[in-house]
């Protein structure tokens, strides 16, 4: 390998891209090289384009010489794409400047087998898979003692009224009632509709138009206003919850409130848990009423039955007890999706994406669960407030 | 080369006012500096006075209320869209993407070109990889295994990824025990004089502004009031150098300075303006 110490030839104007050239001297073939080899002149497509299909006609073969005095620029990238085309080898022959040199030499000198991740052994898997059962029941534990500590808390709550966050409270309620407001009165109007002339459509056939009444009141009041306003709730304050105390874990804000000794039980779950215990019935009667005006309007529209009768046959039909009914569901369906946002937002690591996962996780989880324990209301409450 | 090229950051007439409730906050008020090739540049000033402020600007990540801000010539949010390969930023804190791993947090500017080779892509990342000190054995380790003086270096390498001709350094060595911070400020001095980077700093560290230094400009009453090599600026008459350059700590890093020899500046980087 002989190496040539003069300084690059002054380049010639125009010769700013990359260029790789043929030239025969001494008989022999030399590779000239050529223009600015950097990554700015190499990140544009056409100038990329030019210079692969230019070293592609110049392969490393063992008796090319290489010259790469006239190159303007070099920087790590242009290197490492000589190197990479030398295939990590020098070539035989090669003149450049000794500024150039020292950074290809660079390139080559850490140019080096590239790492890799051993693969998993079986071992390693049938642990991984073995611990999957277990993680279920420790999700299990941890959700018990966080309902314990509530309970506990709760009781700390009834004796010392006034140590309680009262504050953040009213935040809470404020952000996760009074601004749902309006989402769930459009979503309720709209299901009430669509709902009220599917069934009008049904009881024209036997003349039982009257019993709309029933059939809406019933379900709506009793099943689809409370279901509804929670599934809404857990995908708008549920995944509020776990991004705020995700956030908290990230910045280390948990364990500056835990070292202050302040307990996030009672300081961040407790208010907001409390918060979404009063909301969650108030939302759920506002989107049952909101459907039920939809309901009414589109049976007048579709039936003839006046807004006057809708309301006078409602009591008759609907006995008062699917009310309480409903609003003890709803305040059992904002406990749970509050303590579920909590208990994944407690469980975010100090990163991105787990703070993705979780998010979403507390979504997921918390609109099964409140469609598993409304089926369980449906079962227990099987006898209650329908007419004989 | 010319003048006119040699200025990397030109800024004239800038004017930063926030906006809050209780009326303006003048941050900025026809601040002037410029930049030249190879200088390594110190931004030096209280709490307050704007000094991640202007960095952010000279990225195009804030537009100024009023004045101009030209890198390489070019508007800095026209240059932003072409890519590191302009400008490095090292955040503070790192800013490394939680989800990848070192290697894939190095790579990602030249990956995302959608250009190059994976495996050329590849063998750069490792190369800036060991630039920086550390080993190819770190590079599958994810961001979260690596300690304080890693993450800068990863950070680094990331932000060396396409060789930019400017640097940008948003407290390099805060947050790092004495001898990493020792280790990086050499890191630093080494890859100054090998790439020919030009680099601005934002720095609270005293021995850190005085040893990678070429020139400290000052920033107080909403403008530059100085700038010049060490010597020069702690002679200039202002109550801010004063206490921040003559107190306790300033004193103590002082005799370090006058103990070595005076540092020379790269030949392109003329002393100043």
């Amino acid at each position: 390998m002989s190496l040539a110490t003069s300084t690059a030839d002054a380049p010639a104007a125009g010769s700013v891209l990359p260029r790789v050239e043929e030239r025969e001297q001494d008989g022999r073939r030399w590779t000239v090289a050529s223009g600015r080899w950097t990554t700015l002149a190499m990140s544009s497509r056409p100038s990329w384009q030019a210079l692969a299909k230019d070293l592609a006609g110049a392969p490393p073969a063992e008796d090319r010489a290489w010259d790469l005095r006239p190159i303007e620029q070099l920087d790590h990238i242009g290197a490492q794409l000589l190197w990479e085309h030398w295939r990590h080898d020098w070539p035989a022959t090669l003149e450049m400047s000794p500024q150039h040199k020292a950074v290809l030499d660079q390139v080559a000198q850490y140019t080096v087998g590239t790492p890799n991740e051993p693969p998993p052994t079986l071992a390693e898997r049938l642990k991984h898979f073995s611990h999957t059962g277990p993680r279920a029941l420790e999700v299990m534990r941890d959700f018990v003692g966080l309902i314990g500590q509530l309970a506990l808390d709760a009781c700390t709550l009834a004796r010392a009224p006034h140590r309680a966050p009262w504050r953040d409270f009213s935040g809470h309620l404020y952000q996760f009632g009074a601004t749902a407001l309006h989402i769930t009165a459009l979503v309720g109007l709209l299901i009430g509709v669509v709902l009220a002339y599917l069934i009008s459509q049904q009881l024209r056939q036997y003349g039982a138009e009257a019993f709309v009444v029933n059939i809406l009141g019933l379900s709506l009041i009793r099943e689809l206003g409370p279901v509804l306003a929670a599934v809404l709730i857990a995908g708008r304050s549920g995944s509020a919850i776990t991004a705020q105390i995700g956030v908290m874990r990230v910045t280390e804000e948990l364990d500056a409130m835990r070292v202050m000794g302040i307990p996030h039980g009672f300081r961040l779950v407790m208010p907001r848990v409390l918060a979404l215990a009063i909301a969650m019935p108030l939302i759920s009667l506002w989107t049952s009423m909101a459907a039920l005006v939809g309901g009414m309007f589109a049976a007048d529209a579709a039936l003839d039955i006046s807004p006057s009768y809708f309301l006078s046959a409602l009591p008759r039909a609907v006995p008062i007890i699917n009310l309480w009914l409903a609003l003890a569901k709803s305040a059992v369906f904002g406990i749970l999706i509050a303590l579920i946002g909590c208990y994944f937002g407690m469980k975010v690591k100090p990163n991105t994406e787990s703070l993705g996962r979780g998010t979403t996780s507390s979504v997921v989880t918390s609109i099964t669960a409140v469609i598993l324990v409304d089926a369980l209301f449906a079962v227990l409450f099987k006898g209650v407030g329908f007419r004989a | 080369m010319n003048d006119v090229s040699n200025t990397v950051v030109d800024i004239r007439k800038l004017w930063t006012v926030f906006k809050n409730a209780d009326g303006e906050n003048v941050v900025h008020r026809d601040l002037d500096l410029r930049i030249e090739r190879g200088e390594v540049l110190s931004l030096v000033g209280g709490s307050g006075t704007g000094k991640t402020v202007l960095l952010r600007q000279i990225l195009g990540l804030e537009k100024p209320s009023r004045g101009v801000v030209e890198v390489l010539g070019q508007a800095p949010g026209e240059l932003s869209a072409k890519g590191a390969a302009n400008v490095g930023m090292l955040f503070q804190h790192g800013a490394l993407f939680s989800a990848f791993s070192v290697l894939e947090n190095i790579a990602f500017p030249l990956r995302e070109l959608k250009l190059l080779p994976g495996e050329l892509v590849r063998n750069a990342a490792l190369v800036k990889l060991q630039m920086v000190g550390l080993q190819p054995r770190h590079a599958n380790m994810s961001p979260a295994d690596l300690s304080g003086g890693m993450i800068k270096r990863v950070a680094l390498a990331r932000a060396l990824i396409m060789d930019p001709p400017l640097l940008l350094l948003d407290e390099p060595t805060a947050g790092l025990d004495p001898e990493a911070s020792d280790s990086f400020c050499d890191l630093l001095r080494g890859l100054h004089r090998e790439l020919g980077l030009t680099v601005v700093m934002v720095t609270h560290d005293l021995d850190t502004l005085f040893d990678l230094s070429t020139r400290i400009a000052v920033l107080a009453d909403h403008k530059v009031i100085t700038s010049g090599s060490a010597r020069e600026v702690i002679t200039y008459p202002h109550p801010f150098i004063h206490e921040y350059f003559l107190g306790g700590r300033g004193q103590r890093a002082l005799e370090a300075l006058h103990d070595k020899p005076a540092q020379a500046p790269p030949a392109s980087a003329g002393a100043s303006h």
